[in-house]
């Protein structure tokens, strides 16, 4: 086919999708398609960002074992409100990730919540590699921000463990075919970066599979009793109150 | 030889910032005992501030491998530069995982009660604001003389400190950093011993 002249050309580019193929992820059992908002295979080392709305329930799976999601949540109208990975870890008084476990912006609020894991190997403590940092840029840039938004993340899919020493020990991945289900509380920019984990010390990644659907009848049904959840969720549901 | 080019007290509760030119170094000393200094470190180019060169907590953790911060430990700015280095300490460890303390968070901690009271966060927001920097530019910080163990279930919590009165620790700037403290406020939890005092600040050229 040639591309020599405009219809060529044309032609050409618009025979490419017919003979292409491209995996896009399945909607977990029991989820009618009609609630679907998302679905997207990352490859390693890409990434991606989408707005989310408040009732979505986000789920990434690792579905060959090695993926490695570096996460980002902004408020999507108010962006310099974000994930802060130290409260996250401190008002719960747990350092790892695991069902249950809130997901604070720096207002204390919920942007999200783990409502499913069966993965367990996360990490709030190392970040992304430089690299990877350049990746989060350019996600957080289509969305109107810039260097000073990229603060710290959470890791999913490859854990850490602290030694009494205050040592890190790399615990790796679950194995393929874990899941991590996030329900989104406010309107938020999800930001994801797949690459390695910066103690990994076989950093080749493989692909990350996203399926988000809408789920807002579990925003009535808390998953943690705890008074600091309890108290980030009235914060949160009254702030949304509030603006309607 | 060494000079004091600058020797100040912050007040309990009070913010101060300051630039270490490369090479200078900062003595930060616990007057009383046990009192947080939650600190964190910008690159600037002159007197203006690089927002590539910020303070990252993750990439100092990562790449020493340990939570603690003490002599030895190079903090680090999210791409790997090194902006200061701890080159003494009486103490034996610091925290930079649990960030500082909010108005906000502090309604999730103890109770809506206590949204009125000062806060670290409140402290950096003023002072950064001095330097052309706003809310996007604070991260997560340091926490010097702050004692914040994770127990193997991943328990973690701030729990009384391993400071005393006049016990201090240093850093020399790695290259021109700008230092913003909040001398912590926090009344409802270990970190000050339940009464926010003083501290000093000393300055050298080495």
């Amino acid at each position: 086919m040639t591309t020599a002249s405009t219809d060529g050309a044309r032609s050409h580019a618009r025979s490419q999708a017919s003979g292409a193929s491209m995996r896009v992820p399945d909607l977990p059992d029991g989820v009618d398609d009609t609630r679907l908002v998302w679905a997207e295979a990352v490859p390693a080392e890409s990434y991606v960002s989408r707005v989310l709305g408040r009732g979505t329930r986000l789920r990434l799976s690792d579905p060959d074992g090695g993926a490695c999601a570096h996460l980002l949540l902004f408020r999507a109208d108010a962006s310099w409100e974000r994930l802060n990975v130290a409260d996250t870890m401190k008002v719960p008084w747990q350092a790892y990730l695991g069902v249950g476990h809130p997901l604070l912006s720096d207002q204390g609020r919920l942007l999200a919540t783990i409502v499913a894991d069966t993965s367990e190997r996360h990490d709030l403590l190392c970040g992304l590699s430089p690299a990877g940092q350049q990746k989060m840029l350019l996600a957080a840039a289509k969305h109107g921000m810039d260097i000073r938004d990229i603060a710290p993340s959470a890791t999913l899919f490859k854990g850490v463990r602290v030694e009494d020493t205050g040592a890190l020990t790399f615990t790796g991945s679950a194995g393929p075919g874990a899941a991590v289900d996030l329900l989104i509380h406010l309107p938020v920019v999800v930001a994801v970066v797949n690459t390695a984990h910066p103690l990994d010390p076989q950093p080749a990644t493989t692909g990350l599979d996203i399926v988000a659907w809408r789920a807002d009848e579990e925003l009535s049904v808390p998953v943690n009793t705890d008074p600091e959840y309890s108290r980030a969720l009235f914060n949160t549901e009254s702030t949304w109150a509030a603006a309607q | 030889m060494t000079s004091a080019t600058s020797d100040e007290i912050v007040a309990a509760r009070a913010p101060w910032s300051a630039i270490l030119r490369a090479g200078q170094s900062l003595q930060i000393i616990d007057l009383h005992g046990n009192q947080a200094v939650d600190t964190l470190f910008y690159a600037v180019n002159g007197d203006r501030v690089d927002p590539t060169g910020r303070y990252s907590a993750q990439a100092t953790v990562a790449a020493q491998r340990n939570i603690f911060l003490t002599t030895g430990s190079v903090l680090r700015a999210a791409d790997g530069r090194a902006l200061v280095t701890i080159v003494a300490d009486e103490v034996g460890n610091h925290d930079t995982i649990a960030g500082a303390c909010s108005k906000e968070s502090n309604t999730l901690r103890y109770g809506h009660h206590t949204v009125h009271q000062h806060a670290c966060a409140e402290n950096f927001l003023a002072e950064a604001a001095k330097w052309g920097m706003g809310k996007r530019d604070i991260v997560s910080n340091i926490n010097f003389f702050m004692n914040v163990p994770v127990e193997a279930d991943g328990t973690l919590g701030i729990v009384d400190g391993l400071s005393a009165p006049g016990k201090s620790l240093t850093v020399r700037a790695d290259t021109d950093t700008l230092v913003l403290v909040s001398n912590c406020p926090q009344i409802n939890n270990p970190c000050n011993g339940f009464d926010p005092t003083p501290v000093r600040m000393v300055i050298t050229d080495s």
